[in-house]
Order: structure tokens, then C-alpha cells, then sequence
């Protein structure tokens, strides 16, 4: 599995646009409404409030990336030749799935980083919230993995690099306050586990840890239905001929 | 030992019957080609005997290892490559090399050391450190047939390796395909007439399923009283278009 996995991990980290979308935009975005918050003042633009929210919006690159990946193997039939190999079902998955979540926890780690210069406190709350931030890549390595079993490349751009990345931003609490909305939308949003890891990151900055259990319990639930739904999808492809 | 026998090999998809009770023999270090248009049953032929889809009756064996019973020990004699191009294209071609090899269970100084065997033998050298989106159609395609080949396989599948290239690229991978007589069973499918003609030591002609007809080219055009090997596929393959 091991040789699959540096395969995957060099792949993705050889997109140049990887890097640019997965790096690049959620900084862009995490300067860019610090200064609206440096110029007009809003709550939930304080660096606290964002640089949890950024983090778990980059995370929607990820599966991005993870989707985009398996989509191209199977249309490439590259996946096809690994399956006439000896490697094992799990090797698949594991393969797949464990490049990501150093890829995806360093994507956290920089955002913070980024996040200190801002005004983000220099705490071992820090650690808390990446050590927090797992459950959350694992939810979206599974989405990844989960289009990129039942999709094409070119869907898996639509469904994860607008639908997901717009649903993890609206949906989270990053860019407004969802209680400015109210009734069924805040209900629909905490239905969904975006807002969840966002209010878990914000109360582990706050040191609020009985507030995280409550959060992390539905992130959590949805990372593992998630990844099961995901590995399920890939090996009924597998099973029914049509990867 | 024969290198690939089919016992009534079937596979049928619901209502469709895509291989039809298969019975054929392999030889070792034979070059077969399965001829048939599309819809005949070639690839999912191919496919069922590199374990990528299990049959629905019928058995076959690799080299004596079933692919009903032993998949896994079947997988690790055939190598495989598939129809389209089949390749890590951020990864250099030493990489993709290196990568199957390890696939297959070789350490890291094996590894190294069949990538340098494969690179000679393939006249890949000179673009050992390209990446392999970079490469050309043809370079591609010989670089999928490398990494079919670098885990040793008594038993390789190429599924129409030269589709799609010019008439140079493919006349190069022919000579590489000739190389491999005698040292690797090779199973070739193809639309290319002249290349199966070329290549192989015998051939197997697929239609709706069955295995209609197999022989040298040459006692398959004397089977149909034909002079040219296109039309004695033809009437193997589609005896209804023989009269236009």
C-alpha cells in the first residue's frame, strides 16, 4: 500500500493548482476579510471566529482533490490496471485515504499559522483545535472519495469544487452569522456537519472544551457515514465492472 | 502446463450473454491474439481472466492457479495493460516503473533494479526522468506495456496496445511485442488485421460471445477459402456481411 499511497501523495502535491486552490485561496480569503475587519469592525470576522471557519472551508479542497484523483484513475484506467494487481481491497481505500489526512491536517496547520500574524493568539488551544480538526478531514476525504467512486472528473469539479466548497462557506457560520438568518435555514445547517466543526474550532479557541463534545459528536457521526458510504460506493463499483 | 485453459467460461450481464461458454487453451511463451468486432466478448474475456470481473459459470486457470478459487495467486503471474493508457501521469516514467514494482511486492533495491532492466529494454532512458503526461501517444503506450512487464509476468494481456497511433509508433511497439515471443505468454486483442496477422502464433476469433474459429492466420484463411486475412475474419466473425 505504501507505494500507492506515495503515488497519490505525489500526484496531488504535483498539481500546481492543488497547491494554489488547496493553500493559496483559503489564505486569499482568510487576508482578505481580516482587512474588512480591520476596517469596519464585525464580530465574526474577528481572527478567532474566521480562522476556524477558513480551516474547515479549506478542507473542501481536499476532497476536491481526492475526488478528482479517483475520478481520473477510473476514466484513465489506470484504476484498471491496479486492479488486476494483488493489491488488496483495503490497500484501495487505505492508499487513497491516508495521504490526504497529513496533506489535509497541514492545510489546517498553515491556516493557523497564517492566522497568528493576524492576531490569533500563540496557545496550546492551537493544538487542541488541529488535534480537532481530524474528524473533520477524515469527513472530507470521504466526500472525496465518495464522488470520486460515483462521479466523472469534470462532475466531481461541479459537485465538489462549487457545490461543496459553496455549502461548506454558506452553511458553516464563516461568512455570516447564521442566527441573522434563522428558522429552517439554521435548522438545515445544523442538520449538515459544516457549522458543527466550525463551532468546534471556535470553542476550543475560547477554551470552552464542554462546549466541543456536543460539535464533535455529529462531526464525527457524519465522518463515518461518510467514509463508510464512500467505501461502500467504491467497491460496489468495483464489484459491478463499472470503475 | 498450459498457460491459460478456459473451461466454459461464461459471463452474462442480466439479460445479455457477453461470453458464452469459453473453452480455449493458451500455450506457454505463445503469442494469441482474440480477434472480434465490437460487442464480441474480447474484453470482458480479458477481463475476467485478470480477475477484474468474476465469471457466472465456467472456470479458467493461469499457469494452474484458477481465477475462481485463487484469484490472488493468479494475479500476481499476469500483468496487464488495458485498452486506454494506463499511466500515474505526475510521476516520471522511472517512478511509474518503480511504483508497480513495488505493487507486486519488490523492496526498494528490486524495485530500482527493474526499473533499470525495464528503462534498457524499452529504450526508455531518455525520458526515465519525464513526467508521463509529457510523453507522446506511442512513448505512453510503451511505457503502460513496461509496467505491465516489470513484475515478471509469465502471462501478459495487452488490450489494443497500438489504438490510436501513427503507423511509426505502432511498427515500434510491434518489434517490442515480437521481443517477448518466447519468453511471455502474450494475449493481444486488437481491430488491426495486419497486426494480428504480424504478430501472433495463432489466433482466437470472437463473435456474439463465442469462440467461432482459432488456427494459424494461415489455416484461418484457408478455413474460409480466403486469400486475404481480413476476410477470412470477416467470414469468422460476421458471416452475414461476407455477401456485401
Amino acid at each position: 500500500m505504501n507505494a500507492f499511497a506515495a503515488r497519490n501523495t505525489k500526484e496531488m502535491l504535483r498539481d500546481p493548482l492543488n497547491l494554489a486552490f488547496g493553500l493559496g485561496f483559503p489564505l486569499v480569503v482568510l487576508f482578505l476579510l481580516s482587512a474588512i475587519q480591520a476596517n469596519v469592525p464585525v464580530e465574526l470576522f474577528a481572527i478567532e471566529q474566521l480562522a476556524p471557519g477558513i480551516a474547515v472551508f479549506g478542507l473542501s479542497f481536499v476532497a476536491l482533490f481526492s475526488g478528482t484523483l479517483i475520478a481520473k484513475d477510473r476514466s484513465s484506467s489506470f484504476l484498471v490496471r491496479l486492479l488486476a494487481s494483488p493489491l488488496s481491497a483495503s490497500s484501495f481505500i487505505g492508499g487513497y485515504t491516508l495521504p490526504l489526512v497529513p496533506m489535509a491536517l497541514v492545510q489546517c496547520a498553515v491556516c493557523l499559522a497564517a492566522s497568528v500574524p493576524l492576531g490569533l493568539s500563540l496557545s496550546p488551544r492551537l493544538l487542541i483545535l488541529l488535534l480537532l480538526m481530524l474528524p473533520c478531514c477524515l469527513l472530507f476525504i470521504g466526500i472525496g472519495l465518495l464522488c470520486g467512486s460515483l462521479l466523472t472528473d469534470k462532475q466531481v469539479g461541479g459537485v465538489c469544487g462549487a457545490l461543496l466548497t459553496n455549502l461548506s462557506a454558506w452553511l458553516s457560520g464563516t461568512w455570516f452569522d447564521l442566527d441573522l438568518v434563522g428558522g429552517w435555514f439554521k435548522s438545515a445547517a445544523y442538520l449538515l456537519p459544516f457549522a458543527h466543526a466550525v463551532d468546534m474550532g471556535r470553542a476550543a479557541l475560547r477554551g470552552d472544551y464542554a462546549a466541543i463534545w456536543p460539535h464533535l459528536a455529529v462531526v464525527l457521526c457524519w465522518a463515518v457515514a461518510v467514509l463508510a458510504a464512500a467505501i461502500f460506493a467504491f467497491h460496489h463499483k468495483r464489484r459491478s465492472d463499472r470503475l | 502446463m498450459e498457460a491459460i485453459k478456459t473451461a466454459a467460461l461464461t459471463k452474462r450481464y442480466r439479460q445479455a450473454l457477453a461470453v458464452d461458454r469459453l473453452s480455449l487453451t493458451v500455450f506457454p511463451g505463445e503469442l494469441f491474439s482474440l480477434l472480434g468486432v465490437n460487442g464480441a466478448g474480447k474484453t470482458t474475456t480479458i477481463k475476467m481472466l485478470c480477475g477484474l470481473t468474476a465469471p457466472t459459470g465456467g472456470n479458467a486457470w493461469l499457469l494452474g492457479d484458477s481465477i475462481v478459487e485463487h484469484p490472488q495467486r493468479a494475479k500476481q503471474k499476469l500483468g496487464l495493460s488495458p485498452q486506454e493508457t494506463a499511466v500515474a501521469p505526475n510521476l516520471t516514467v522511472a517512478e511509474n516503473l518503480q511504483m508497480m514494482a513495488r505493487i507486486y511486492g519488490a523492496d526498494s533495491a528490486q524495485a530500482a533494479a527493474r526499473t533499470g532492466d525495464i528503462l534498457c529494454r524499452l529504450s526508455l532512458q531518455p525520458v526515465q526522468k519525464s513526467r508521463a503526461k509529457t510523453l507522446s501517444g506511442g512513448m505512453q503506450r510503451r511505457l503502460s506495456i513496461g509496467m505491465a512487464l516489470i513484475s515478471g509476468p509469465q502471462i501478459l494481456f495487452l488490450d489494443e496496445p497500438t489504438l490510436g497511433l501513427d503507423v511509426l509508433a505502432r511498427r515500434r511497439l510491434w518489434a517490442l511485442i515480437q521481443s517477448l515471443k518466447g519468453s511471455v505468454t502474450v494475449v493481444l486483442t486488437t481491430h488491426y488485421m495486419e497486426e494480428a496477422q504480424t504478430l501472433s502464433d495463432r489466433i482466437g476469433i470472437m463473435a456474439g460471445g463465442r469462440l467461432t474459429a482459432v488456427g494459424t492466420p494461415d489455416q484461418l484463411m484457408a478455413q474460409t477459402g480466403t486469400t486475404r486475412f481480413e476476410d477470412a475474419f470477416v467470414a469468422l466473425a460476421a458471416p452475414e456481411e461476407v455477401a456485401i
